[in-house]
Parts: structure tokens; sequence; C-alpha cells
């Protein structure tokens, strides 16, 4: 496990620039992801990273060393990508332990047998390991993937949208033990996905990509509470923060040069009834919560509510604002 | 607009039965949605009420009227599949009138229905231009545009945002039921995605393996769930099951958790020593000290708003919802507490709900 230090990192395909001056450090047993839309320039730092593609300008270190020079196999990463591809003729555990069998490692039969058990344990399929791996469900697939990159212990894990191709329930019980096991082996990871949640629950820290530009980097819960400007606000939360002229809702206190009020469901404070300035347009009932539908003037807003609220569409409400974020005319973030 | 009947409505292709004598009714104006995995049923269910299948016995009633043997085209309804299909070479006004044009309708009214329909879906200022160029949101609004210009008794949806990316199909949620708001069409929505059908439905039925598990409001199967699979279908993360082996006796308040006692509610039916799980949605689980159900954080899930945190105990692994204002370490060691009122007890053998007061008032399925 080891430091990966990106510096002015970019990256030019024809007329697109997908990555300009990228500057990211990544410590030792962290775990980083990467969050953006389609084209961000999300998986091109991944491949720059591997090797598999060269930047234009830029210096990527890993573990203080300087790999400009080195082939993908030398630069000790390990890549899982969103399409688990394994072999189909071997069994699981063969799977697992090919990556430990290449002649330049020199391991053992038996360390290679007892890392292999430790791995598939830790991704809970080590009770098919004698199993053909196209015999396996697809989320058994992915955790297999999963499984062959873990066995090796690289200086840094590249994970491309690992669990995107797996239904949602599978993908949150695969979220918490990836998390685990990253925190067990403690090791440096760099993930990238375009879900939200995946960045919010497993992150240490998010980084925020748009148009080949790193926007913010920190912790789920300073991006979250503190977005540096309206692109990051919006990528965070569900509901999607509600995105307000300065003069729509009282109670905030907009500093000068205020253009927009971001405010999330922690920023509004509802009551039914009295001054009314707002009504309810419809309730979205999703059983924990409900989302309420607002109409506030000609504006919409979105926010949660406890499913035991008595309130009912075309209730008349007031709505107030709590210490919003303000941002300016160029999306900036005000305080 | 109309409403629409099913009563004992049966599939089978050859010897699979794909839906096994299903009977419920859409009122008039309302969406219902069919929520289930793939191979539940709900797709030919879906396709028998638009004449698409024809079922190997029951009924089909539209607005009153027989129309079990009746072909597609003669009954007065609109099939949306991918939203995305439109004539490529034409634009927009001619896209979404082109099912009147095919109907013979005169030039005059087209004119005047496409407009109306523009309006309702506010891209009235975009009537003139390509379809090719627009971007995917207004694609997928034109889409519905063509679907309902005709003004059908009833709108039948099959998975129509299945391949949008999650942020989009967000908003399209969203638009949907807008629509349905202001034009209150009678609409069978087909999904395997179980926050659409609690986002957007009035009324859910979920299948399984060709049967109506339940059929009710989204607060109903969600608060009051008659089994086992529908109480794990819905819900993100879905419902937490602790297995138990004990008896029942109908009055009981309370059942015995490893040693200790905790409040259910009222019991309304005996049962012999069986295996039982307790069912309890994670929003209601806190963290209490003085509780004796401990366990330690396997992991926790921060969303903002609220975290979900994971906890091994002795009876499996246990998601809780709570505030997001602490933070939780691994290995930490937390007692857990149920809001009684909301607690659900099912029959492990028949993955069937114990009665109980949860289920009083009323009951579905």
């Amino acid at each position: 496990m080891a430091d990966v230090v990106l510096r002015n990192l970019a990256k030019r395909f024809g007329d697109t620039q997908a990555l300009a001056d990228l500057d990211l450090s990544i410590r030792d047993g962290e775990f980083v992801v990467l969050l953006g839309p389609t084209g961000a320039g999300k998986t091109t730092t991944l491949r720059l990273i591997a090797g598999l593609e060269k930047p234009d300008s830029g210096r990527i270190e890993i573990g203080g060393r300087n790999v400009a020079a080195e082939a993908p196999a030398e630069r000790d990463v390990a890549f899982v990508f969103q399409q688990y591809s394994l072999y189909p003729h071997m069994t699981v555990y063969e799977n697992l332990a090919f990556p430990l069998k290449a002649p330049v490692r020199k391991l053992s039969a038996e360390e290679i047998d007892r890392r292999v058990r430790e791995v598939a344990r830790m991704v809970r399929i080590d009770h098919k390991l004698e199993n053909r791996s196209t015999r396996l469900s697809g989320g058994e697939m992915q955790r297999v993937a999963i499984g062959r990159a873990l066995v090796r212990r690289p200086a840094i894990y590249l994970m491309d949208e690992p669990l995107s191709s797996l239904d949602a329930k599978l993908r949150a019980e695969l979220r918490l033990e990836l998390k685990r096991i990253q925190k067990e082996l403690g090791s440096t990871l760099l993930y990238v996905t375009h879900d939200q949640v995946e960045a919010m629950t497993m992150a240490d820290r998010i980084g925020i990509v748009a148009e080949g530009r790193l926007m913010q980097v920190g912790t789920p819960r300073e991006i979250y509470g503190n977005p540096a400007n309206l692109h990051v606000a919006a990528r965070l939360g569900q509901p999607h923060i509600n995105l307000l002229p300065a003069d729509l809702l009282p109670g905030g206190q907009p500093p000068p040069g205020t253009k927009t009020i971001g405010a999330r469901t922690e920023h509004l404070d509802i009551i039914v009834g009295k001054n009314a300035n707002a009504e309810i347009d419809w309730i979205e009932h999703l059983g924990d919560q409900n989302h309420l539908h607002i109409r506030a003037g000609n504006h919409k807003l979105v926010t949660l509510a406890d499913p035991y609220l008595a309130i009912a569409p075309g209730d008349r409400i007031s709505l107030t604002l709590r210490d919003p974020l303000y941002f300016d005319a160029g999306g900036q973030r005000l305080s | 607009m109309a409403d629409i009947r099913i009563e004992n409505l049966r599939k089978e292709f050859g010897s699979f039965v794909a839906v096994q004598d299903s009977s419920f009714t859409v009122h008039d104006g309302e969406f219902l949605a069919l929520l289930g995995p793939s191979g539940c049923g709900k797709t030919t269910t879906l396709r028998m009420i638009a004449g698409l299948e024809l079922p190997s016995s029951g009924k089909i009633y539209l607005d009153g009227e027989d129309v079990t043997f009746n072909r597609a085209s003669a009954r007065d309804i609109a099939f949306v599949f991918q939203l995305f299909a439109l004539y490529p070479h034409m634009n927009v006004r001619r896209n979404i009138g082109f099912p009147l044009l095919s109907q013979g309708m005169a030039k005059a009214e087209i004119r005047q229905r496409v407009e109306e329909t523009a309006r309702l879906l506010q891209i009235d200022h975009i009537l003139n231009r390509s379809v090719s160029g627009l971007a995917g949101g207004d694609r997928q609004r034109v889409a519905l545009g063509r679907a309902i210009v005709r003004r059908p008794k009833c709108f039948l949806m099959d998975e129509p945002l299945g391949t949008l990316d999650a942020e989009f199909r967000e908003i399209m949620v969203h638009e949907l039921r807008e629509l349905h708001n202001r034009i209150h069409a009678t609409t069978v929505y087909v999904t395997h995605d179980q926050h659409e059908a609690m986002a957007m439905a009035d009324k859910i039925a979920v299948m399984n393996h060709g049967v109506i598990e339940q059929f009710g409001t989204p607060q109903e199967i969600y608060a009051k769930p008659a089994t086992m699979y529908v109480a794990d279908f819905i819900g993100s993360p879905p419902m937490n099951f602790i297995r138990f082996t004990s008896g029942l006796k109908s009055g009981d308040r309370s059942i015995l958790l490893d040693g200790v006692d905790v409040a259910v509610p009222e019991i309304h039916q005996d049962m012999a020593e069986s295996e039982l799980a307790l069912g309890v949605r994670p929003e209601h689980i806190r963290f209490s000290d003085a509780s004796r159900l401990r366990g330690a954080v396997y992991g926790s899930e921060y969303l903002g708003t609220n975290q979900v945190v994971a906890v091994e105990t002795p009876g499996g692994l246990i998601k809780a919802r709570v505030p997001a204002n602490r933070s939780f370490q691994i290995g930490e060691r937390v007692g857990l507490e149920f809001n009684p009122a909301k607690l659900a007890l099912f029959d492990c053998t028949s993955g069937r709900a114990v009665p109980s007061s949860l289920y009083q008032e009323t009951r579905h399925g």
C-alpha cells in the first residue's frame, strides 16, 4: 500500500479535453471516490494511473516514485472493471489464485492457498470455491472479480463502477462489504462512479469531477454540508437540493451578491396553516419517508417529511429558511 | 376515462402458469403499479389488458364493457413502451399529431389537440423543432405527448423509464406523476423498481411467481406487508427479519427475543411453536444504551439527511436508519430499541404475516 499523488495531470483526446490540471493526493489506506457524470474524466484518471493511457502533461507518483516510464504491469496497481471478466474455464479458486501464480511473484503454494482462502472468506464466496466461475450469479461473479484484485495487495486498487451492473439490493450489500474489507486490509482505493449514494456511503473523501476538472475534494459530510459551488451542491442529496431566487422565502440572511439560495430539507421549516406562503402540490409516499412537493410562487420545491406528519395535498403552509446555502451569479458559494 | 376490472385472469404458456387467477380493479383516474421481479407475470398481465395476449381464462372489463377477446386496436387504450421511439424525420408537432392523422382527424382539430397536449407537457415552445436535435428529457416528453394526444380511456406503460440513468429517472418519475395529477388518466404501470412504484402509484400490486401477493396503497404495502416477500421487496434498505422460535397466543403483547421481552402489536391468532420472524423497518429502530438487545456496529452509510447503520447482533445483521448528526465507529457496541406499534410478525414456513393489531383496520391481499 502506498500514497498516490497526481500533479497537474492533463489529457486530451482529439478536440476533447478529457482532463485538465488534475491535482489529487490519495493517502495510504484511504478510500477516495471520484463522482461525476459520464464523460467527466473519471475513467480517464484511472487509466492514466494504471498506465493504460499516457498523460499529455503532469506527473503520477505511486509510493513516492514517478511512474511515467513504467509499463502497466510494473506499476503495482489492480484494476476492477465494470464488467466482471473471469476466466470461464476456471473454478472460483483458480480465478482467485491466478494473479498470484505469475512466476515473478515467487509465492509458495501454501502462501497462495492461504491468501485465496482468506480473500474468499472476505468476499463471502468461500462456500463456492470449487464452482466453475460461469455457474455463479452476477453478484457472486463480481465478488470473485473484486476478490481477484484483493489477493494481490498492490499499492492501489483502481475500481471503475464495479457495482453498476448489479441489481439495487445486491449493490447495497456489496457497498457495505467493500467498505469493510477496505478498512480491514488498510488498502488504498480509488473508485469512480456516477452514483452519489455509492460516493456518500463508501468514501473517506469524495472528489467531484465535471468536464475534466476536479471541482471539490472533501469528506462526504464536507461535500454535502459545505459545497463550494452550485454544481457540487446539486450533485449530492436526495431529494435534489432546491435552488431558489434570493427573495422567494423569508428567514434567510443572504449576503450581498446572492443570486441563488440552495435549500435542502434541513434548511426548510414547515408550519401548516399560519401565514401561508406556499402550498402542498402532491405527496410522494416512499414508505420510510414522504417527499412533499411544494409550490411557492412559481417555484416547485421537494422536501423530505416524516410519513406520520399530518399534511395533505392542497394544504397551505408557511415555509421558512433556516441557514440555507447562498450562491452568487457565477454559482460560487457565499458565506 | 374509465375503470379497468380484472376477474380471475389466468395465463398459461404450456405447462407454465404465468399469471394465476388474478382479480383487481383499477378505478377511474387511478394509477396502478404492477411491481415484481422479472418473470413474475406483471408484463403478461399488462399485455392481456392491452389485448396483445389472450388470457387462458378470466375476464377483462374496460369501462364496464367485456373486452376480454377484443383485438388491441378495438380497445381504447394507449400503450407506452420505452419512451424514446420517435419518428426521426418528423418535427415535434408531426410526431405528436401522427396518431390523430392516422385516425383521419381534420387538420384544424389535430392542430388544436397537439397544441393543447404540448402546453400540458410544457413543450409548446419546441413544436416546430426537429426531434433529432432534442435533449433526452424533451424527447421523452414528445413520446409521452404522442401517447396522450389521443385521449384514450387508459394508459398502459411497460417499464418506460427502464433505460434511463438514476438521476434522470428521478426527474421523469416526478414529471409522469405530475402529468397524471393534471389529466387523471387511468394508468397501469409495470416496473421492477419499488422506488418508482412507491413514488408514483395510488395502488400497487406486488407480484411473485404469477400471484398477486398484496394489493393496496403504497402506505399499506409498506407499513402492513402481508408476506415476508412483500416486506423484503419494498423499502431500501428492506425490512429487517429477526428469526426466533416460539409459540404465540391471541392477546399476547410481547415476544421473547434472546431472553429479552420485546413489545409488539397485540397478536390476534394462536400459533403452535414454530419458526417466526420479527419484521422491523430500519427507521423504527433507535439506539439506546438502556436496551438489552445489543450488537456491534458493522458499518455505517452516510446519506446526508440521515444514515443507515448496520449492526451485527445474535439475530443477524440489522440495519437502522437514524439521524446523521453522530458518527459511528466499526465495532462500537450499541443497544437497539424498536418502535413497538410498527412491528410485524411472520410465520417463516408460510411466509405470511401473523394477524395482529398492526393489520387491524384493513387487510388487503
